[in-house]
């Protein structure tokens, strides 16, 4: 789509175009570039010779067991993540779409938690598990679970998860919500009278005419889980114990800040940039058939 | 509801109440910590209801700080958040209105080719290219500064790609209009097209306001200084002290504190809040 009416100018285009596209280049186009380059290169431990390895260092990181360890676990943890927070998020939107008393109220009481910063979501839950102090630890130990996330890896796992799964309900909750109040009452109606009970009716009406908002809200959490949750690992966890909770985007800081390996790090982030892209193209593709729907 | 099944209706509250209490739990129990005396918690589990301690942490908190932890204030560390969170959403929504301007009122050459320079950001977070980044930031001298914590952050696709689309659905009869009686770009800009984008920035704003406050990796790196320490990056440094225990009570009342904001924000502007999030992800 393009305007029919349009002014012209020599330079006022450009002029105004300056500042957006000045901090393009020096913050985005620029350090991207040198990830690029820097991933085919190789430093010694001194920075003192750098030298230029080809698909090396990618090579490397297919063949390192640490690095597809973290792969696994990115996968298991935004399988995780995903499921849990849409599950629930859709339950609730569901139940939310059904009352009338008290929607609005309900509604607020159950979005706020997008404002929480996933760093903040991690220290929450990391003290309400913290193992001498921690409610919920002390429950699980009533029960005979010695719940410890500084030693045990799927503890600390299960923590992650639960911390970035409740930030992220608020958010599905709402365009779930969305998406049912768009439905038309009238087909909802129709089945009714047909003799279809409520369940049937979900399965058969509500959770098909759902399924764009629900692929919509999956590429947007898997991307959330492989990104934003950085905060939430840094603060708590630290992607430890051992490895257990080095996610992808972990690994890439702690290998370039830490480690001080550039190269690595360096194509550890262009692999990041691959699935980003090639989940931006996902989401693109949809949203093009969203519109022709 | 269209039969009446009263147990389904009772059912759907239960389960509602539920999910609030989910919800809010983890903020109950860090309120009833931030109101305790440090020995109450420093042994055995953390009690339920709050104590008698909220003002004295708090205060603690805003005026002296951790003193593990470097002894930041939080009130300093809140301030540093808010000039960050509105250096970002104010600078973005100033240079991506210009920006989406040109591109869809001008033709001109390489219009194209800037459209799609500002779009391939929106595959890059941060969080992909940290290093290069902060390498460039760190050139630049920019790092301990408010121009290091908010300036990377502000390029954004989202934001020109919301205005553009908005811009395109407002009527050309506008332009021709303004034109004949004889305003110029700058002039339609400012008298037109700005009071009618009001509501579409406001949304913005509460998006990117929250996206703001809640930076998290990009101050952790680019801030060594602690008087350039913003809220929620000085949370994770109290947690992290070396030696023993760390002080649950203050901790919990510095989150609460790095809560509030964008909480009450989301609260407050509800309406505006879910017209910007819907949109930013069309």
């Amino acid at each position: 789509m393009e305007k029919r009416v349009v002014f012209r100018h020599a330079w006022l285009p450009y002029l105004l175009l300056l500042p957006q596209l000045a901090i393009t280049l020096i913050f985005f186009i620029w350090p991207a570039s040198q990830a690029l380059y820097q991933s085919v290169l190789r430093q010694d431990p001194f920075g003192l010779r750098t030298s230029f390895v080809g698909l090396e260092n990618f090579a490397r990181l297919l063949r390192d067991p640490l690095y597809l360890d973290s792969f696994q676990v990115t996968i298991v943890f935004s399988i995780a993540v995903t499921a849990l927070s849409m599950g629930l998020a859709l339950l609730l939107a569901i139940m939310a779409d059904r009352v009338i008393k008290g929607a609005t109220s309900y509604k607020t009481l159950l979005i706020w938690p997008y404002a929480v910063a996933p760093a903040v979501a991690g220290v929450l839950w990391w003290f309400i598990f913290n193992p001498t102090i921690g409610i919920l630890s002390y429950g699980l130990s009533l029960v005979g679970y010695d719940w410890n996330h500084a030693l045990d890896g799927g503890d600390a796992l299960t923590l992650v998860i639960i911390a970035s799964a409740w930030k992220q309900i608020s958010y599905n909750f709402l365009f779930f919500l969305a998406g049912l109040q768009a439905i038309p009452k009238s087909l909802i109606e129709a089945a009714a009278i047909d003799g279809a009970g409520p369940g049937r009716r979900f399965w058969t009406i509500i959770f098909p005419l759902l399924s764009p908002t629900t692929f919509f809200l999956l590429v947007v959490n898997v991307v959330y889980a492989f990104f934003d949750t950085f905060g939430v690992i840094h603060a708590t966890t630290n992607g430890g114990p051992g490895q257990a909770t080095t996610i992808l985007v972990y690994k890439v800081f702690s290998d370039g800040f830490i480690g001080l390996n550039l190269g690595s790090s360096a194509a550890q982030s262009v692999v990041l940039m691959l699935i980003v892209i090639a989940l931006t193209v996902v989401q693109f593709r949809y949203v093009e058939r969203r519109v022709q729907y | 509801m269209i039969e009446h099944r009263p147990w389904l209706v009772w059912l759907s509250h239960g389960v509602l109440l539920l999910g609030v209490l989910i919800v809010a739990f983890p903020i109950w129990i860090a309120f009833v910590a931030s109101t305790h005396a440090a020995s109450d918690l420093a042994s055995g589990v953390t009690p339920l209801l709050p104590g008698g301690y909220l003002f004295e942490n708090y205060a603690r908190a805003l005026g002296s700080g951790h003193e593990a932890s470097g002894a930041v204030p939080v009130s300093l560390m809140m301030w540093n958040s808010l000039v960050m969170a509105l250096a970002i959403a104010i600078g973005k929504i100033a240079i991506s209105l210009l920006s989406a301007y040109a591109i869809v009122y001008f033709r001109f050459p390489f219009r194209m080719l800037c459209f799609w320079t500002i779009f391939v950001t929106l595959m890059l977070p941060v969080e992909v290219r940290i290093l290069p980044t902060f390498e460039v930031v760190a050139d630049l001298g920019l790092l301990n500064s408010y121009a290091g914590l908010s300036v990377p952050l502000i390029a954004s696709a989202t934001a020109t790609f919301l205005f553009r689309q908005f811009f395109l659905t407002v009527p050309d009869e506008l332009v021709e209009a303004a034109r004949i009686d004889g305003a110029g770009p700058l002039r339609f800009f400012k008298d037109v097209l700005l009071p009618l984008s009001r509501t579409n920035i406001a949304a913005l704003f509460v998006i990117l306001f929250i996206y703001g406050w809640n930076q998290y990796l990009w101050p952790l790196l680019i801030t060594t200084d602690e008087s350039f320490y913003t809220i929620v990056m000085g949370i994770q440094r109290m947690v992290t002290v070396a030696d023993a225990e760390p002080q649950w009570p203050l901790i919990m009342a510095t989150t609460m504190l790095a809560m509030i904001p964008p909480v009450f924000v989301v609260v407050a502007m509800q309406r505006l809040f879910v017209k910007g999030l819907v949109e930013t992800e069309k």
